[in-house]
């Protein structure tokens, strides 16, 4: 459950189908649930002008069956967020007015795909999304800028300069990552212990 | 009136000093003998002369040397100097208002000819001789808001006014507080002031918002900020903060006087004209505490405030550490008599 702490922390909401052409519908792992959800509430054909992205992570084949079950138009299944990016660039680059954007699952997706949605002129204010699933949140370093996916501790350990950083509740659309700031910036032998508060 | 640029240095040897007229004209940011957040906005106009308010575009003796250090900041960073597409026109816009405030407060430094389009800027403390077509990028080295404000003290965000908030879309940040403008660039006014404490909950964010966004072109406004440095570093970027945060550790009864220092920030607010954005120059002044301490008023003054500071606030502004050192020095200094309302050094 995410609560609602600073203001440039992002918060969620249901998804619910919003009038358009089309329908482009981003999930990974238990954000399938959500995509579950929105179509036992969608008005019939719902699904015939709609796109399934889906990433299924660590479920396999838990959901999967499902998505394709709804007959959307077309179903594309990709093994990791990063390897979606480029089609969905792709799709938001020649997307026509009408189409809408549902996100749902990890903060990581969530934010990925809004990224390149915002990088292509979509507002974000008009996109759906739904958090399922892990806490687990994309960092970025403040020092030396380097991103680390699915922090789960608090610290955690920068993956590129090894710095150990405190996970702020800051976050930026345009990077699509918390920040995180060197916790013992000021006596590097004081050193935390890591605890696993982003599960 | 003639500037005596100092030569000096805000990082490795710390040469930077104030002489003893820039000791008084120091903006100490206390009116009162404690400090609480509050929407302290007023008009910026023009102050007494010899104050940092005799110009709106203050340039001071530490002009040259501010100006060497933010040039090595952008080589060691260039992220730290950041414009997204749609912002070009407001540094346009920017240039202008620096162009004209530094050449009319300070003739013998700064002379901008203006022939239509064909501009003449000559910045005779940096040595720069520039020709060049206002709005044609081609005729400079840099675009419009770097090309400035590298020759600008203090920190510019340069912001979108859209749908009744502030953008922040472009900025060249290299003294600041602790902020980071790679992160923040792209945000909104709420957004990029989250991590504030205290401020949000007494709705101080909703009513600046409110006022500045109704600022007038030829109107502007301003407030002052402050916090505290140990050296007198004027990068004190968070990118940077496992290299300066040791510095916090060095504080002693014996080096308070010359390592820590207050850093006022004289923060205007600006509505550009074509672009109807606005600019908010953060300017950040230094004084050590044996310079602060030359005037008896603000050294009681800020002894109350340091000592009494609410600990969210001493957290937030990074003085934990080092309080109670500072505390007890400046206590030497506070006999408990009263002091005089105002800013003023006596």
């Amino acid at each position: 459950m995410i609560v609602p702490t600073i203001k440039s922390r992002p918060v969620y909401g249901t998804l619910a189908q919003q009038p358009g052409t089309e329908h482009l519908l981003i999930a990974d792992a238990e954000g399938a649930e959500a995509i579950l959800d929105l179509a036992a509430s969608a008005l019939p054909g719902f699904f015939d002008t709609a796109e399934i992205v889906y990433v299924p992570r660590s479920t396999g084949d838990k959901y999967a069956p499902r998505l394709k079950a709804l007959k959307p138009a077309r179903y594309h299944e990709s093994p990791t967020i990063a390897a979606a990016l480029p089609r969905l660039r792709q799709t938001f680059a020649t997307a026509h007015m009408g189409l809408r954007l549902y996100l749902s699952g990890t903060e990581g997706l969530i934010g990925q795909a809004m990224q390149a949605a915002l990088e292509a002129g979509i507002d974000h204010s008009s996109i759906q999304t739904e958090h399922r699933g892990s806490l687990a949140r994309r960092v970025q370093c403040v020092h030396c800028k380097g991103i680390t996916e699915d922090v789960t501790t608090q610290p955690a350990e920068c993956a590129h300069c090894g710095l150990l950083l405190l996970v702020r509740d800051h976050y930026s659309r345009r990077i699509a990552a918390f920040q995180g700031v060197c916790i013992n910036a000021e006596d590097r032998s004081e050193v935390p212990p890591a605890e696993e508060v982003f599960r | 009136m003639t500037i005596n640029f100092r030569k000096e240095t805000f990082r490795d040897d710390f040469s930077f000093r104030n002489s003893p007229e820039h000791i008084r004209r120091f903006p100490f940011p206390f009116h009162e003998d404690s400090y609480m957040y509050a929407v302290n906005i007023e008009p910026h106009v023009k102050g007494p002369a010899g104050s940092v308010l005799e110009n709106l575009i203050d340039v001071d003796e530490h002009y040259v040397s501010e100006m060497h250090d933010r040039a090595l900041v952008l080589a060691e960073d260039p992220l730290r100097c950041q414009s997204l597409p749609h912002m070009t026109l407001a540094g346009w816009d920017l240039l202008e208002l620096l162009m004209e405030q530094q050449a009319l407060g300070y003739p013998e430094h700064f002379e901008l000819h203006r022939d239509g389009y064909n501009w003449h800027w000559i910045n005779r403390p940096l040595g720069i001789d520039q020709k060049f077509v206002f709005g044609d990028l081609s005729t400079l080295p840099y675009g419009p808001m770097e090309y400035i404000t590298r020759q600008s003290q203090g920190d510019f965000c340069l912001l979108d006014q859209r749908d009744g908030n502030l953008w922040m879309d472009a900025g060249i940040v290299s003294t600041q507080a602790d902020w980071s403008l790679d992160f923040d660039i792209g945000m909104n006014f709420f957004e990029w002031h989250a991590p504030v404490p205290l401020a949000h909950e007494k709705g101080i964010f909703t009513r600046a918002l409110k006022f500045l966004t109704n600022v007038q072109q030829g109107r502007p406004a301003r407030r002052l900020n402050w916090t505290m440095t140990i050296n007198p570093r004027l990068d004190t970027s968070p990118e940077n903060y496992h290299k300066w945060g040791p510095d916090r550790t060095t504080v002693t009864p014996d080096n308070v006087g010359h390592k820590v220092h207050l850093r006022v920030e004289l923060q205007s607010f600006w509505r550009l004209p074509r672009s109807n954005g606005m600019v908010f120059p953060i300017r950040c002044y230094l004084i050590s505490m044996d310079e602060l301490v030359t005037s008896p008023k603000w050294a009681r003054r800020l002894h109350r405030v340091i000592r009494d500071l609410p600990e969210e606030l001493a957290t937030y502004k990074g003085l934990t550490r080092y309080r109670p050192t500072l505390v007890e020095w400046l206590s030497k200094f506070d006999d408990g008599s009263p002091t005089s309302p105002g800013f003023g050094p006596e």
